[in-house]
């Protein structure tokens, strides 16, 4: 046993207990706290794999941006402090039927990957910028990659990302926009003969 | 079972997003519902990461299509809940078997 699996098996653990969590609470608000719960676990294993500027945006976007939204959304809906609504028991063995056979499915395609061996070197923040830059050269200059003269950067495909991230930030764009149009405060008329007419 | 292998993250990945399919399947709020959507998107991201990792020629795009997921799932949660309280605002509730106003 390794540390690296140790580590890898307590945080599967939690965040796997905190994503069933989120499914067995009926309780709302407490569900979206184990979902915070598994968004940290889940950016913990981005740190695990090597990727640290993911696991720092997921720790940045996710907790930080939609998990306010999240609560928020629940503070704005909710008629009452502990809103419940109430499952059946069918709807509880039709979901766990169709959860436990899709897993079971996952779980025998994982295992056709075989073992495949680590990549030696992690990918650099900088290469991840580079390639959002839409630098396409497959081994830039010194100056351009800060790499030093002697060391080669690893090999990459040549590809640039430059469109998709100008596509996103557009992307982002429109969805404020929406979304402030969408959710904007409406006036509501004050007689209830208009209120019936607009309902 | 000594080393950190390809297949521990995908077993990950699979439970997570069978949490979400269930998540979607079986809560009646809409919140509720938006949570089980962020774990599948979680749970793909998972996996994109892992073969980032483990498979030499997916180095930098799994990375990157990771990247990608995040962004657009915030800006798809923002929408959402913008439609979730519109929802609520017209009708009193977020129980999504309420609503049925298209229902013929």
């Amino acid at each position: 046993m390794t540390l690296p699996i140790v580590l890898f098996f307590v945080i599967a653990t939690a965040t796997a207990l905190s994503a069933l969590a989120v499914v067995c609470t009926r309780n709302i608000v407490r569900s979206a706290v184990w979902l915070l719960f598994t968004l940290i676990g889940v950016s913990l294993n981005y740190f695990l794999l090597g990727a640290e500027f993911l696991g720092a945006a997921q720790l940045i976007i996710y907790v930080g941006g939609t998990m306010v939204l999240v609560v928020f959304g629940v503070m704005l809906t909710a008629q009452g402090p502990f809103l419940q609504l109430k499952i059946k028991h069918v709807e509880w063995a039709v979901a766990g039927t169709i959860a436990v056979g899709l897993f079971a499915l996952l779980v025998y395609t994982s295992l056709q990957f075989g073992q495949p061996s680590e990549n030696k070197e992690t990918v650099q923040v900088s290469t991840l910028g580079m390639a959002f830059m839409g630098a396409a050269e497959a081994t830039p200059r010194a100056a351009v990659t800060g790499y030093p003269e002697g060391m080669t950067p690893p090999p990459r495909t040549r590809m640039g990302y430059l469109l998709p991230f100008e596509i996103v930030s557009v992307h982002l764009l429109v969805v404020l926009i929406g979304a402030a149009y969408l959710a904007r405060a409406k006036r509501r008329r004050a007689t209830p003969q208009a209120a019936e007419e607009t309902s | 079972m000594t080393e950190l292998t390809l297949t521990h993250f995908l077993v990950l990945g699979a439970f997570l997003f069978c949490c979400g399919v269930m998540c979607i399947t079986i809560k009646r709020n809409a919140i509720g519902i938006l949570m089980g959507v962020e774990l599948i998107l979680n749970s793909a991201n998972i996996n994109f990461v892992a073969f980032a990792r483990f498979s030499p020629t997916f180095q930098l795009e799994g990375q990157i299509f990771a990247l990608m997921v995040i962004v657009l799932a915030a800006g798809e949660a923002a929408v959402a809940l913008a439609i979730i309280l519109n929802f609520y605002n017209n009708h009193a509730t977020v129980d999504v078997d309420r609503a049925e106003d298209l229902k013929g």
